[in-house]
């Protein structure tokens, strides 16, 4: 059974980059498209991990983080940051308020990739 | 029987013992350092005021000139509302030692000895027609108790006002001279004169609810009844053809409650806290309504009750409760008339003995040889003995005026008389504490000339009622000249001689102080004590006084005069606390400094004047004589030290200002510079977004050889798309850019606004009617013409027309476009019916990187900058950019552009 | 200090009041009466007694 990865973000072209990119390492794919949508997704389709971009109308990255984290159940979903502002005051906040980890854009589709099977431990 | 001789004997006795048990306790509590002098006591102290003739002449006035009684309580409320003066009187005068306000006129104009002896003779040449006025209240009243009882306690030969003269003469010196004080303070006797105004308000008020509620029936009864009466209802109605004489009757008494010398003693010489003038301000006044409140009902009562009987007016107070039995109130109304009259009596002459003591006697005896030499002797002793004699002396006088003149006169008339002779006494005042140009010279002028126009026009004339002197003067005018009428001077007739003499003798009095002042040139102590005085609260320290004594002397000396004229043991208690205000230990090593000199000089002052001590001072120093002009440098010099210090407050505000100016500017550096940060921060987001895109699909197309040509057309439009909106991008952030830095290049002209927006509908025609957009305009065929530039205002309505097709639905959505001339203006709109904007959004998406439509669908395909450069490049031509807008109503765009000055 | 200036500045402001207010021609006008009183002393006796509930308000403020 492949592992479940929800990506949000709202950029249509970047969610339609990462889906495919997904979808072809073999994982099981939700999107959305804003904070709350994020939410509403991750009780639906519980993924084990979460691609979360930052700078979000609505609820930005953080908020959504912070309020899975706030959530016991979920203690075990693993969140990865992403975010097109590259300071290091935020890659800082970003894990401060327990994001596993932190991407900037652009990215390497490869590099991504393999972050993500190894923090999912998918070989 | 109560109104036996020996009874009324034994009670006036009594309370006189009661008054000075009081005063004892006073001068007990001061010595132990625990006054008892409290706001509310020195407040009703002031009620020295309310004398005999208050307590029976109000009525007897009242009986003939209705509601003008008043003007004398009226006055002095007004007055005290004044404070600020008053303040400024107490101040100078425990800085300067004032004991008497013949002190404080001579202190002022250079302790001139000449003046404290003119004030002095006018006080006392003016107020001993008070002084005589009170026994005559005492006797008159007690004649009338008398005549119910039968005179059984004196024999026929002796004078019973003789008698009371006596009498109050050996009490006030018993009371008021017991020892020298430094300061001229009299607690006991403070307390006493509280006490009695307590005494005689009460008996006055019980008097005065007696006659109201006892004989008739109440305030209104009582007022209806005399209605009935032609002659008793003028009494009460307000005639305005007394108006002249109501005003000068006011004024007259407000410069009466702080110029008779007892109430200059009470309020200035005897204030032990400056505070306690906010209570005297209105508990003063309010004891005056109180003590007034039943004067008219009384006197209408009397009038009324005795109608047809020759009953003196003065005496109702009495004769009413009399006429109805009430023995026991009688005698507390004698008791409040004798507090009334003793309470006056002693303040005013221990006042004027003090005045005839420093001011009088003392100049003369330090000129005497007996004086110089009996040196090594101490002499607080023979002060004393002044003193003493002052008093009995003053009440001689007293005495031999009422003899002479009193039973011409009702006791309102004596009164007034006073209170003319010490309005003199004004301008000189004033003057001195407000205006540093009035000299010795002019008061000297004003004093003689206002105290020679109420001697003729006042004082003399009553003499003349009395019999006493021949009245031709009055009546045909000096040696037959009909203008020197004494009371109808240069043929102003038609006044009551009151307000005759009040106007003459003041304007006499100012004119000449005035006129001699501006003509006369103040010697150097005149000119140092002209700024003391009037910049009293200015002169906070002692620094400019010591700088204005140069000279020599030993302090052996200084100390031996304090000795001979305050006694040794006064004297060393004075210098030891002196030395420990300088923490220095034993007096006998301080040098005499300029500092020590005026300690010794204020001291002296205060137990002999001030124009005294400084003759003995300058008798043992070796003064230098420091010209006027070195005085006036002096002064200059100090004028200067505050106006530098005053500069220095002011530069330092300046400084203060500039270091908030800086703070701020910092302030808002930090602000700009966070948001540049936050504009590249946002820039750099807004740059990486569609590169994030790009190469995540390059990359896949790149890694991935096999993938579906439908996908790889896909991902390749996607790139494009991308890679367009990070061109447009850039270009409008260095457009941004160069619009901000004014580095823009702008080709100005004349521009056809209708032109350039219809140019912009047709380029943008394809896009509308791709989405199905209704594209409608409303545009004058030709101009208005503007100065612009062209490609410019074209971005503008392209920006603003793309941004209208993005948001309106497709299909029904509808844009409109107006151009009109609107003042000086040209006003283009472009209107949709889009979702509209909330008040806020109409705000923010004015800012850069902001775009309306905050929902994924919706996702608009701007950068976010089209709307800030399109404000700029209006705002630059002088217009304005702005949007209407309703959330549901669609938003209208507006923008101005002013027409050019038209040329003539 | 500038506190105590200030209340003896409305001191004397409610001097300055009270002279045209308690002199003629403004005494002249109260007439016919009230409650068997007349009007005029009613006038002469409440302006005084304001007067003077306005100075002891005015001077015994706190912080004044």
């Amino acid at each position: 059974m492949g592992k479940k990865i929800l990506i949000v973000d709202d950029e249509p072209n970047i969610i339609i980059s990462l889906e495919f990119l997904m979808k072809k390492e073999g994982f099981e794919i939700a999107v959305a498209g804003d904070g709350d949508e994020a939410l509403a997704k991750v009780a639906s389709f519980a993924p084990d991990l979460v691609l979360l971009d930052v700078m979000m109308p609505k609820k930005s990255g953080y908020e959504v983080c912070e309020a899975l984290r706030a959530d016991p159940a979920r203690a075990g979903l693993l969140i990865v940051m992403l975010t097109a502002k590259g300071r290091d005051t935020e890659v800082a906040k970003g894990l401060a308020i327990g994001a596993d980890a932190y991407v900037t854009k652009p990215f390497s589709t490869k590099e991504l990739v393999a972050k993500v099977k190894g923090m999912l431990g998918v070989a | 029987m109560l109104l036996s001789g020996w009874f009324i004997a034994l009670l006036a006795t009594g309370y006189l013992a009661l008054l000075f048990a009081v005063a004892r306790f006073g001068d007990a509590r001061a010595d132990a350092g625990k006054s008892i002098i409290s706001a509310n006591v020195y407040a009703l102290s002031l009620a020295v005021y309310c004398t005999s003739w208050t307590f029976y002449g109000s009525v007897g006035r009242a009986t003939s000139g209705g509601l003008s009684f008043l003007t004398i309580y009226i006055g002095p409320t007004l007055m005290l509302l004044f404070a600020g003066v008053i303040l400024k009187m107490v101040r100078i005068s425990k800085v300067h030692r004032i004991t008497s306000i013949a002190d404080f006129i001579a202190s002022r104009y250079g302790k001139s000895q000449l003046l404290a002896g003119l004030v002095t003779v006018i006080a006392v040449v003016g107020v001993v027609p008070y002084i005589a006025l009170q026994l005559k209240a005492i006797s008159a009243s007690l004649a009338v108790l008398f005549a119910q009882a039968g005179n059984d306690l004196f024999p026929w030969w002796l004078d019973t006002t003789f008698l009371i003269a006596i009498v109050l003469a050996l009490f006030t010196i018993w009371f008021g001279t017991r020892h020298l004080d430094a300061t001229e303070r009299h607690e006991g006797m403070v307390a006493a004169v509280a006490f009695e105004s307590v005494v005689k308000l009460f008996a006055f008020i019980a008097v005065g609810l007696f006659v109201t509620y006892g004989i008739f029936g109440g305030l209104g009864d009582l007022f209806q009844r005399a209605a009935a009466s032609p002659e008793l209802a003028r009494l009460f109605s307000l005639d305005s053809g007394r108006a002249g004489t109501w005003t000068a009757m006011v004024l007259l008494s407000g410069l009466a409650i702080i110029f008779l010398p007892r109430q200059f003693q009470i309020i200035v010489v005897e204030n032990v806290d400056e505070s306690h003038l906010r209570r005297a301000v209105w508990l003063f006044p309010l004891y005056l309504l109180l003590i007034n409140i039943f004067v008219l009902p009384i006197a209408l009562g009397g009038l009324l009750h005795f109608q047809g009987q020759a009953v003196n007016p003065d005496t109702f107070v009495l004769t009413l409760p009399l006429a109805h039995g009430a023995q026991g109130l009688a005698l507390l109304v004698f008791i409040g008339g004798l507090s009334a009259a003793t309470g006056m009596v002693i303040v005013e002459t221990i006042a004027l003995s003090t005045m005839v003591c420093n001011d009088l006697v003392m100049p003369w005896l330090l000129r005497s040889t007996w004086l110089q030499a009996e040196k090594r002797q101490d002499l607080s002793g023979l002060l004393i003995g002044i003193r003493r004699a002052a008093i009995a002396l003053i009440l001689l006088l007293g005495y031999i005026y009422f003899r002479a003149a009193g039973e011409a006169y009702a006791l309102v008339g004596i009164g007034l008389i006073s209170f003319a002779a010490v309005a003199q006494f004004a301008p000189a005042m004033f003057g001195g504490m407000y205006w540093k140009q009035g000299t010795r010279a002019g008061a000297v002028a004003g004093l003689l000339g206002g105290f020679a126009v109420w001697l003729y026009t006042l004082l003399l004339p009553s003499f003349a009622k009395s019999h006493w002197i021949g009245g031709g003067f009055v009546e045909d005018g000096l040696l037959g000249v009909g203008w020197l009428k004494a009371q109808a001077l240069f043929g102003l007739a038609g006044l009551d001689e009151i307000s005759h003499c009040l106007l003459w003798s003041l304007f006499a009095n100012i004119g000449l102080y005035v006129v001699v002042s501006l003509n006369s040139r103040p010697d150097a102590t005149e000119a140092r004590q002209a700024e003391r005085f009037v910049d009293i609260f200015r002169h906070a320290g002692r620094e400019t006084d010591a700088r204005l004594w140069r000279g020599s002397a030993s302090v052996e000396q200084l100390v031996a005069l304090l000795e001979r004229f305050l006694g040794p043991a006064r004297a060393r208690q004075q210098m030891a606390s002196y030395a420990a205000s300088r923490q220095i230990a034993d007096w006998k090593k301080m040098s005499a400094d300029a500092d020590f000199v005026h300690f010794a000089e204020a001291e002296l002052a205060g137990a002999i004047g001030s124009a005294s001590a400084r003759v003995m001072v300058a008798s043992v120093a070796q003064e230098e004589d420091l010209g006027l002009d070195e005085v006036l440098d002096i002064l200059d010099e100090a004028t200067q030290v505050r106006a530098y210090s005053r500069e220095l407050e002011v530069k330092q505000h300046e400084l203060q200002a500039a270091t908030g100016e800086l703070r701020a500017a910092n302030d808002r550096l930090r602000e700009l510079d966070r948001m540049k940060d936050d504009f590249i921060s946002t820039v750099t987001h807004e740059l990486r977004t569609p590169l994030t895109s790009i190469r995540a699909l390059s990359e896949m197309l790149h890694d991935d050889p096999r993938l579906e040509l439908s996908d790889r057309k896909r991902f390749l439009g996607i790139i494009v798309n991308e890679a367009e909106r990070l061109t447009r991008l850039i270009n409008q952030i260095l457009d941004m850019a160069k619009l901000e830095s004014g580095r823009a290049e702008w080709t100005t002209g004349e521009v056809d606004i209708g032109e350039v927006v219809r140019e912009a509908m047709d380029a943008l025609g394809q896009l509308f009617r791709d989405k199905a957009v209704a594209l409608e305009g409303d545009i004058p065929a030709s101009g208005p013409v503007v100065l612009a530039d062209r490609d410019r205002l074209t971005q503008v309505m392209i920006n603003l027309l793309s941004n209208a097709v993005k948001f309106v639905p497709g299909g029904t959505g509808r844009v409109q476009v107006r151009v009109a001339v609107a003042g000086q203006r040209v006003r283009v709109e472009v209107a949709d019916n889009g979702p509209g904007l909330t008040a806020e959004e109409c705000n923010v998406i004015f800012e850069k990187f902001r775009q309306g439509g905050n929902t994924l669908t919706d996702k608009p395909q701007g950068t976010g900058l089209g709307l800030p450069i399109s404000r700029q490049i209006v705002e630059y031509f002088g217009g304005n950019l702005w949007v209407e807008s309703r959330p549901g109503a669609g938003a209208n765009f507006i923008f101005t552009v002013p027409l050019p000055a038209s040329e003539e | 200090m500038k506190r105590a200036s200030l209340s003896r500045q409305r001191l004397a402001a409610l001097g300055l009041l009270g002279l045209p207010l308690l002199t003629y021609p403004l005494l002249g006008l109260p007439s016919g009466s009230w409650a068997g009183i007349p009007a005029g002393y009613l006038y002469l006796f409440g302006v005084w007694a304001g007067l003077i509930a306005l100075a002891a308000w005015v001077a015994e403020r706190k912080g004044s």
